[in-house]
């Protein structure tokens, strides 16, 4: 017996305890009878007493490795399939009471305990740090989704209001072909090509801004002031301005980048030392090629900032468009319209798939931002 | 046209082949909002080919910006200045010099070896040439086997050999440099100190150095350019006869200590101005 007791565990054994002892459900009102008992689920009975073995077993010996962490997570990997289970196959669904609350809550203190373990695994091996990484952000996601599973079938939370993740995975499977069109139209139309339009003329006037002092003085503060006009004022003009088509998407997304590309890049070619300035007027540079060696790569860390903000400020940009005028295809059409059907569940589809295109166009920047400015102090330690 | 007036008419030519630098009369004003702050005032000053001179003196002397005139970094505001017989201006854009700055302002993303071969590259020089005279510059410094790395995976010295590496690669006959050892520490700033020697021995350059350390002053030197402040101007240049080959051991010598103390004399007598 070490001195300190594991509090996480001991919360997630006393709760799986409870759980054992409490009401698993409420009464069905038709029938007067409760739905279901502990005593006729098995499945459910082993997993709430074996949180209480484990809980019980690693508050007294501590949670010291990360093979105790994982058999930890295995354990309520057991328990949240039992619960689940116990939702749709045994009509706990709408039903779920204190009792399988308290086991929810047991799960909880203990996949919280395992993941801590988790996440601060540090070793010197590359392969199994990755791993680690790459686990603990993931089984925080999948336990999100468990929660808001459980949550929305336990208490039959009315589908309109939220539906459950699951109803949300199934209808964007079965609904891949419509998806498809929609991403094309907003993502891979109106999206990329505004996004490039929006960053490229951004970073070309940027140059030209810093050339010519009048342009700098004068179109600077009116693009600030653009920049803060509502989007959802612009949108609608923008589609009587180039037509229902994605053109008039990617002409609200070029409003939305082309300023913080501006005002990123203005500052970024400020961003070489006097030193190196005058390290280049040594050699008798020249302007282009002083731009081109010294200003514009002192500026790319800037440049990618302004990328990155505006690879999610595209996306948004092109839904917000598309609910003021569209041909009957994208993402913000069908959001729109479904949401009018009452079919929430394919506006969440959606919705999912604008995370996972959003996220996906991040990444790449931010990866090509790793690859290119490897020299930044920022990501420099990785390469010692 | 008698002979006379043919000689009057000929522009004004360097008084031999070996002046490399030539400044007569020369000040620089600065206008700042809180008037004129002369930094450099009346400086008169010849350096002959082979030279090595130092600049010493207390901050705000104007040492560095007379460097920088001769760069043509900063413009004078009066009188006459002739690099290797023509204007700084000039000078600058034939490529006349080299100049290693107080830090070593490598560029960050670039190699080792590319951020050698940069003047090259802004000279328009050929790849295989560029990679040739890095290769030779770089180990002029002792730098060799470090191409492929980066600025921050090398100390301090090493970064600022590299920089020295780098004004050296397109071989200009004048080196101006800056304090360059200024942020080192006494080991090390020794050490590059006899490095440098060498190479201005084996190289025969001509090296402008500003410095605010008299023993390295006194040890680098051929000559002695003792400047004080307010305004800035040049109160003792001394000459030096050590031997090119010497070593750090020359620092206990009386002459060296002779010498020393001659610099010094000339520093109190210059701020005891500001009383």
């Amino acid at each position: 017996m070490s001195g300190k007791l594991d509090k996480f565990c001991l919360v997630g054994a006393v709760f799986a305890l409870l759980s054992l002892v409490f009401p698993l459900s409420g009464v069905d009102p038709e029938t007067g009878k409760n739905v279901a008992f502990v005593s006729d689920l098995p499945g459910l009975a082993s997993a709430m007493v074996a949180c209480v073995v484990i809980g019980v077993f690693f508050t007294w010996s501590g949670v010291t490795s990360v093979l105790r962490g994982s058999i930890i997570l295995l354990v309520v990997i057991y328990g949240a399939w039992q619960a689940i289970a116990t939702l749709y196959d045994h009509g706990l669904a709408g039903y779920a009471s204190y009792g399988f609350w308290m086991f929810i809550a047991s799960l909880w203190a203990l996949v919280w305990r395992g993941i801590d373990v988790i996440a601060n695994y540090r070793t010197l091996d590359q392969g199994k740090q990755q791993t680690a990484n790459i686990i603990v952000p993931l089984a925080f996601g999948i336990w999100l989704l468990f929660l808001w599973e459980v949550i929305t079938a336990g208490f039959g939370v009315p589908q309109v209001l939220l539906p459950a993740p699951s109803m949300i995975g199934v209808r964007f499977v079965n609904s891949t072909g419509i998806l498809w069109d929609d991403f094309r139209q907003t993502f891979l139309k109106a999206v990329l090509a505004g996004y490039v339009l929006g960053c490229g003329s951004g970073l070309l006037v940027a140059i030209a801004v810093d050339r010519v002092p009048f342009l700098k003085r004068g179109l600077l503060p009116l693009g600030n002031m653009v920049s803060a006009l509502p989007i959802i004022g612009v949108a609608p003009i923008m589609v009587m301005w180039f037509g229902f088509d994605w053109q008039s998407k990617a002409a609200v997304i070029v409003i939305m980048t082309f300023f913080p590309m501006l005002v990123n890049t203005v500052s970024g070619l400020n961003a070489a030392g006097r030193l190196e300035r005058d390290l280049m007027a040594t050699y008798a540079s020249g302007y282009w090629s002083t731009l081109f060696r010294l200003r514009l790569p002192a500026a790319l860390p800037f440049i990618f900032n302004a990328l990155k903000i505006n690879s999610t400020l595209a996306l948004i940009g092109a839904i917000v468009a598309e609910f003021f005028g569209t041909p009957i295809v994208g993402m913000g059409f069908r959001i729109s319209t479904e949401v009018g059907r009452m079919n929430v569940d394919m506006v969440w589809a959606e919705i999912a798939l604008a995370a996972l295109a959003g996220t996906a166009f991040y990444g790449a920047v931010a990866l090509a931002e790793r690859k290119v400015t490897s020299w930044h102090p920022s990501f420099r330690v990785r390469r010692h | 046209m008698t002979l006379q007036a043919v000689v009057n008419n000929v522009a004004p030519m360097p008084a031999s082949k070996d002046v490399v630098v030539d400044i007569q009369k020369m000040s620089l004003t600065f206008q700042t909002a809180d008037g004129p702050v002369y930094a450099l005032s009346d400086v008169d000053l010849t350096i002959n080919r082979g030279d090595f001179v130092s600049f010493i003196g207390p901050s705000g002397c104007g040492k560095t910006t007379l460097l920088r005139v001769i760069a043509d970094l900063e413009r004078a505001t009066a009188g006459d200045i002739l690099i290797n017989g023509v204007s700084p201006r000039q000078a600058r854009e034939d490529r006349a010099y080299g100049y290693v700055f107080q830090a070593p302002a490598l560029l960050p993303w670039r190699s080792i070896e590319r951020n050698v071969t940069l003047p090259l590259e802004i000279m328009e020089i050929s790849k295989e040439e560029r990679v040739k005279r890095a290769h030779d510059a770089l180990k002029l410094v002792e730098l060799n086997g470090f191409e492929k790395k980066f600025p921050w995976q090398l100390s301090g010295g090493m970064q600022q050999r590299a920089s020295i590496a780098r004004a050296l690669s397109f071989d200009a006959d004048l080196l101006l440099m800056d304090e360059p050892f200024g942020a080192l520490d006494e080991i090390v700033r020794d050490h590059l100190n006899e490095q440098l020697l060498k190479l201005w021995a084996r190289t025969n350059k001509t090296v402008a150095f500003v410095t605010h350390s008299i023993p390295e002053a006194v040890f680098l030197s051929s000559k002695i350019v003792v400047m004080s402040p307010r305004p800035g101007r040049i109160i003792d240049v001394i000459e030096t006869d050590f031997a090119k080959d010497r070593t750090l051991d020359i620092r206990e010598t009386p002459e060296f200590l002779e010498v020393a103390h001659r610099v010094r004399e000339g520093l109190r007598a210059g701020h005891s101005y500001d009383d």
